[in-house]
C-alpha cells in the first residue's frame, strides 16, 4: 500500500547540482581568507618583522616610548570612563521611558536614539560650533559677562568625555529598554507579593535580568570609545590615544610602528570582547518557557512630578537637538562673515548652492553612495551565505571558528581594519601575484563591507533567531530538503530584518571617516573626507552644509528601515 | 508488550528496536522498542518530561537515536533524514508558514515532490475538503482561529498522502468543547483515509478515545503497552496505576498459606486478610511486601454478609459531592479506602458499613 518515501524522490535534478549549494560555501571562505585571515595575520607578521628578519625590536622600540605607554593607558582609560558616564545616563533614561506615561513621551523617546544616526565627524564639527572655545555658547557667555577670552574650552580629557557620552549613550538606552520590555512583568509582582519593596524588586529580579542587555551595551560602548578617531582628532588635545598614534605615524611614513600600534590595539580590543562575552556566558538566564506580559506603563499623574518629567524631558531634548539645530544654522552662514558674533551675523544658500552646483563637490555624495551602496549590497548577499552555511548540520566546531572570523572586523577599530588592508594589498606578495587595492577605487568600498558586513549577518542571525524552530522541522517532515527549507522558509521569514541591517551598515558606512582618512583616493573622496578638508580651510559653512545633507539622506533612509522593521512584527 | 508482534515481526509497519536518546547528560529516552501495526491509532501517552514527544520526534527524523534501530515496513531508517521519510507530522503549535497562505501551506510538501500543478491543485482542494475548509485557501494563516489552524496543520500533513502521521498533542491548543469535537474528526479522518498514526498525548482521556493501543511513558521508558481498558484495569506497575486516574492503592503481605488460584494478601493498614486472584506465581514471592490495586468505583458498599469475599468493616470519614457521582472516603480499622458511587445512600460521616472489594477488580502490581 505505502511505498518507502525514498522513491518519491529520484530527482536527479537536486541530487546532481551542486552550484546553488556550494557557492556559499566559496564566497564565505574566500572571503574569510582574503578579508580578514590573511590581512591579519600579515599585519601581526609585519610587526615582527625588522630589518634583520624576524625579532621583537618593534615592540621593544614602540613600548620603550612613553608617548605609546601613554597612549594605550588615555585609550583604555577614555574607554572605561565612556562606559560609566553612558550608563549613568541611557540606563535611567530607558527606565524612564518605559516605565512611566507622560505627555510628549514618544518625541522624546524617539529624539533620544538621535546620536545613533550622526556620523561622528559631523557630530565632533557640530560640538566645536556649539560648545568649542569659539561657539555659539562661549561667545554667548562672553557677551554677557563681557569676557575678553573664551570661558571654557573644548580640550582634553573633559571634552571627549562629554562628546563620547553624547554620541555613545543610545547604546545603553537602547538595549535597556529592550531588556525591560523582554522582562516578564508577573516577575516583579511576585516579588512584590513575598513582601519585596521597590529597591528590592529592584535590586534582586530586574537589575539580574537586564546584566546581559547591561553587558552588551557595555561592549559596544567600549569598543565604539576604544575605536573613537574624529573626537580625539578634533578635540583631544593632549590626549593622544592609539588611534590618533597610528595615524600619525602613518601620516609620518614609520610603517613599522604604525603596523605594531595596530597590532597592541587590536588585542586589546580583541580581549575586551572575550572578557565582555565570557561574563555575559555565565549570566544568560534560559528564556522563560511561559510568555508573560511586559509592564503596564506607568502614568505620572501628580502635578510636580508630571512638570518635573516633562520639564526634563524638554532639557534633554534640547541638548540633543541643540548641536543639530547649530549645524544647520552654520550651514546656512555666510563664509568668513561669522567672526566673533554670538551667532553668524549674515545667511545664505550659497553654502548649498555651491555642493550642488560645484561638480567637485556634489561629486562626493556620489561616491559615497556608490562605495556604500556597493558595500551595503555585499554584506546583504554575504550574510546570506553565511546562513545557508550555518544552516547545514553538524560542524559545530567549524561554526564557532566561522563565527569568531565574521565577529573579528566589527570587533576591530576601523583603523585597524584599514591598516591591515593596506599593508596586506599594498604590493605584490608571491601569495596575491600582482594583485594589488591600494590606491584602486575599490579599496574603501572593500573596507566598508569589512567593516560593517557584521552588523548585517547579526541583524540576520537574530531575526533567524526569533524564527520557531518547529516551522523548519514542519517543512523537512513536508519533504523539504535544507535548501528548500532556506529558500522557501526561513529567507522569506528573515529578508527584512537583514534589509534593515544592511540598511544600518549602509548609513554607517556613508559618513565613515575613520578608515577612510587612512586610505582614501583623492579621485574617490567620501564625503567625510569633503568636510574635513573644507573645515581645515575655515568654510565652516560648506563643511556644515555638507554635514546636514548628510544627515537628511541618513534620516530618510533610517525612517525605510524602521518602517519596515515594523512591517515585520 | 503484546504476545502478537513478538510472534509475527513482519507484521509490523513500525518497529522501534531499544531506541535511546541522551540530550547533555539526561536521559531522555531509554532502551524503547515498540511495534505499530499498519491501519493502527497507537498512541504515546505520559506526563511532561517522560519523553514520548522526543520519542515521537525520532520516529519523524528530527532527533536522531544514539542507539537502537527504526525500521519501518522492514527496512532501516534510522538515519534516514526527516525529509526522507515521507511521514506527516502535526505540530503542537501547528508550525505553520505565516509568510504562506493556506493553500501554499496545504502545497508545500507536494511542491517539494515536485507534483505537476494541476495534481497539486486537485490534492490541496480535497485535503481541505476533508478537513472542512473549503473556500480557505487564499486566507492568511494569522487570520484563522485556533481550531480552523489545526485543521490546516492536518491537511497540510495529510495532502503528502503520508506512510505514517505523526500527531505531537495536536489538541492542546484547543479548548475543551472544540478539542473533543475535533477528537471525534480527527478518529473518523484516520480511519476513513486508512492511515496509520503515532500520536503522542499526556491526556489519558484523549488517548483513550482515540488510540487502539497505548504505550503508557515514565522516565524515558515504556511502562506498558496494551489496549485502553487493559491499562486501565489491569495496570501492571505502579506508575501506570498512579498515572491513570485514581486509584486505591494497597500495601499487602502475601500469606503463605494461599489457596491455589486466590492467593491470600494481609493488608499492612488494617490487618485485613483479602483474596486476590493470581497467574504469575512469582509476581508476589511469599512473604514479601506488595502492592494492590482496586478502582474507587469498584469498590462496593454496604451489600456485604460474612460470606462475601473481602467483605470488611469501615467508618465513613467524609462525603465528597462531584455531580453524578460521590467520592466517599472510608476508614476500615486504619486502611484508608475511596469508594465511587452514583448515590452516596444516605450514608453520613461517621456511618458503619459494610464495604466489599471484588476480587476479580483487585490487580496485584509489579514491585518497583
Amino acid at each position: 500500500m505505502y511505498e518507502l518515501p525514498t522513491s518519491q524522490f529520484p530527482s536527479p535534478r537536486s541530487r546532481f547540482s551542486p552550484s546553488p549549494r556550494l557557492l556559499p560555501w566559496l564566497i564565505v571562505g574566500v572571503v574569510l581568507l582574503y578579508g580578514v585571515l590573511y590581512p591579519n595575520l600579515h599585519v601581526v607578521i609585519a610587526s615582527l618583522q625588522s630589518d634583520a628578519g624576524w625579532s621583537l625590536a618593534n615592540y621593544r622600540q614602540v613600548l620603550s616610548q612613553s608617548i605609546v605607554l601613554e597612549s594605550i593607558f588615555a585609550s583604555v582609560g577614555v574607554s572605561i570612563l565612556t562606559v560609566l558616564f553612558c550608563a549613568a545616563v541611557g540606563v535611567p533614561l530607558a527606565f524612564l521611558f518605559e516605565r512611566y506615561a507622560f505627555p510628549a513621551r514618544r518625541l522624546f523617546a524617539t529624539l533620544a536614539a538621535l546620536p545613533l544616526v550622526l556620523p561622528p565627524l559631523v557630530g565632533t564639527i557640530a560640538f566645536i560650533f556649539l560648545f568649542g572655545e569659539s561657539g555659539i555658547l562661549a561667545r554667548f557667555a562672553q557677551s554677557i559677562f563681557g569676557l575678553e577670552n573664551s570661558p571654557w574650552s573644548l580640550r582634553g580629557w573633559p571634552a571627549l568625555l562629554f562628546f563620547h557620552t553624547y554620541t555613545m549613550y543610545p547604546f545603553f538606552y537602547m538595549l535597556t529598554g529592550a531588556g525591560l520590555r523582554r522582562i516578564d512583568a508577573s516577575l516583579a509582582e511576585a516579588a512584590q507579593s513575598l513582601g519585596a519593596g521597590r529597591l528590592r524588586v529592584l535590586a534582586r529580579v530586574v537589575l539580574p535580568q537586564l546584566t546581559p542587555s547591561l553587558i552588551a551595551a557595555a561592549l559596544l560602548t567600549f569598543m565604539t570609545s576604544m575605536a573613537s578617531f574624529s573626537a580625539p582628532l578634533l578635540f583631544g588635545g593632549s590626549v593622544r590615544v592609539l588611534t590618533l598614534e597610528i595615524y600619525t605615524a602613518r601620516q609620518r611614513g614609520d610603517a613599522g610602528v604604525a603596523v605594531t600600534e595596530t597590532v597592541i590595539l587590536a588585542l586589546i580590543s580583541l580581549s575586551a570582547l572575550v572578557v565582555f562575552q565570557r561574563y555575559e556566558g555565565t549570566r544568560k538566564f534560559a528564556a522563560s518557557a511561559l510568555k508573560g506580559a511586559t509592564k503596564k506603563r506607568q502614568a505620572i499623574t501628580g502635578g510636580r512630578a508630571r512638570a518635573l518629567a516633562i520639564a526634563g524631558g524638554v532639557i534633554f531634548s534640547l541638548i540633543l537637538v541643540l548641536p543639530v539645530a547649530t549645524l544647520v544654522l552654520v550651514s546656512f552662514a555666510s563664509e568668513g562673515q561669522w567672526t566673533v558674533q554670538t551667532l553668524p551675523p549674515s545667511y545664505t544658500v550659497a553654502n548649498y548652492a555651491k555642493i550642488f552646483s560645484d561638480p567637485r563637490a556634489s561629486e562626493v555624495f556620489l561616491n559615497s553612495l556608490s562605495m556604500s551602496a556597493i558595500a551595503a549590497g555585499a554584506a546583504l548577499v554575504w550574510s546570506f551565505c553565511v546562513a545557508a552555511v550555518m544552516a547545514r548540520k553538524g560542524g559545530r566546531n567549524w561554526k564557532r571558528v566561522l563565527s569568531w572570523l565574521i565577529l573579528v572586523p566589527w570587533a576591530l577599530p576601523g583603523t585597524v581594519v584599514a591598516v591591515s588592508i593596506a599593508e596586506a594589498y599594498g604590493q605584490t606578495s608571491p601569495l596575491l601575484g600582482s594583485f594589488i587595492l591600494v590606491g584602486t577605487f575599490w579599496i574603501l568600498p572593500v573596507v566598508y563591507f569589512l567593516r560593517f558586513m557584521p552588523l548585517v549577518v547579526r541583524a540576520l542571525q537574530a531575526s533567524m533567531e526569533q524564527l520557531d524552530a518547529a516551522l523548519e522541522e514542519a517543512a523537512s517532515s513536508l519533504g523539504a530538503r535544507w535548501w528548500r527549507r532556506l529558500t522557501r522558509v526561513t529567507l522569506p521569514l528573515v529578508w527584512p530584518g537583514a534589509v534593515a541591517g544592511t540598511l544600518l551598515a549602509f548609513v554607517i558606512a556613508l559618513g565613515e571617516y575613520v578608515a577612510s582618512v587612512l586610505i582614501f583616493v583623492p579621485n574617490n573622496r567620501p564625503v567625510s573626507i569633503a568636510i574635513a578638508s573644507e573645515l581645515r580651510e575655515f568654510n565652516l559653512g560648506t563643511a556644515a552644509a555638507y554635514g546636514v545633507v548628510l544627515m537628511l539622506i541618513i534620516g530618510i533612509i533610517m525612517m525605510v528601515a524602521t518602517r519596515l522593521e515594523r512591517s515585520r512584527a | 508488550m503484546g504476545v502478537a508482534e513478538i510472534d509475527h515481526p513482519d507484521m509490523s509497519l513500525l518497529s522501534l528496536k531499544q531506541i535511546s536518546k541522551t540530550f547533555d547528560k539526561t536521559q531522555a529516552v531509554a532502551d524503547v522498542s515498540l511495534d505499530v501495526e499498519r491501519g493502527e491509532f497507537f498512541g504515546l501517552l505520559g506526563p511532561s518530561g517522560c519523553g514520548k514527544t522526543t520519542t515521537l520526534r525520532m520516529i519523524a527524523g528530527l532527533e536522531k537515536p544514539d542507539a537502537g534501530v527504526i525500521e519501518f515496513d522492514g527496512r532501516d531508517i534510522t538515519n534516514l533524514p526527516a525529509e526522507r521519510r515521507g511521514f506527516g507530522m502535526v505540530f503542537q503549535n501547528y508550525a505553520l508558514f505565516p509568510h504562506l497562505n493556506v493553500f501554499e501551506n496545504v502545497a508545500f510538501g507536494l511542491r517539494a515532490r515536485h507534483t505537476s500543478k494541476p495534481e497539486i491543485l486537485e490534492r490541496v482542494n480535497s485535503a481541505l475538503d476533508l478537513v472542512q475548509l473549503p473556500g480557505y485557501e487564499k486566507r492568511r494563516v494569522d487570520e484563522l482561529s485556533g481550531g480552523q489552524q489545526q485543521r490546516v496543520a492536518i491537511a497540510r500533513a495529510i495532502a503528502i498522502e503520508p506512510a505514517l502521521l505523526l500527531f505531537d498533542e495536536p489538541l492542546s491548543n484547543l479548548d475543551v468543547t472544540l478539542r473533543e469535537a475535533t477528537r471525534g474528526e480527527l478518529r473518523e479522518l484516520v480511519a476513513r483515509l486508512g492511515l496509520t498514526a503515532v500520536y503522542v498525548t499526556h491526556d489519558q482521556e484523549e488517548a483513550f478515545a482515540l488510540c487502539d493501543r497505548i504505550s503508557v511513558m515514565g522516565g524515558g521508558r515504556i511502562l506498558q503497552t496494551a489496549r485502553p481498558r487493559e491499562l486501565y484495569e489491569q495496570p501492571a506497575q505502579l506508575s501506570v496505576a498512579r498515572f491513570l486516574g485514581r486509584n486505591n492503592l494497597i500495601r499487602a503481605m502475601r500469606l503463605s498459606s494461599s489457596k491455589s488460584d486466590l492467593g491470600e494478601f494481609k493488608t499492612l493498614d488494617g490487618g485485613h486478610t483479602i483474596r486476590v486472584p493470581v497467574g504469575e506465581l512469582d509476581l508476589a514471592p511469599l512473604n514479601q511486601p506488595c502492592i494492590l490495586a482496586i478502582r474507587p468505583e469498584h469498590v462496593v458498599i454496604g451489600s456485604g454478609n460474612d460470606n462475601t469475599a473481602n467483605a470488611l468493616e469501615a467508618e465513613v470519614r467524609e462525603i465528597n459531592f462531584a455531580g453524578a457521582t460521590s467520592s466517599i472516603k472510608l476508614d476500615a480499622n486504619g486502611l484508608l479506602l475511596e469508594a465511587l458511587t452514583l448515590e452516596a445512600d444516605g450514608l453520613s460521616a461517621g456511618d458503619h458499613c459494610s464495604v466489599v472489594l471484588p476480587p476479580e477488580r483487585i490487580s496485584l502490581l509489579k514491585n518497583e
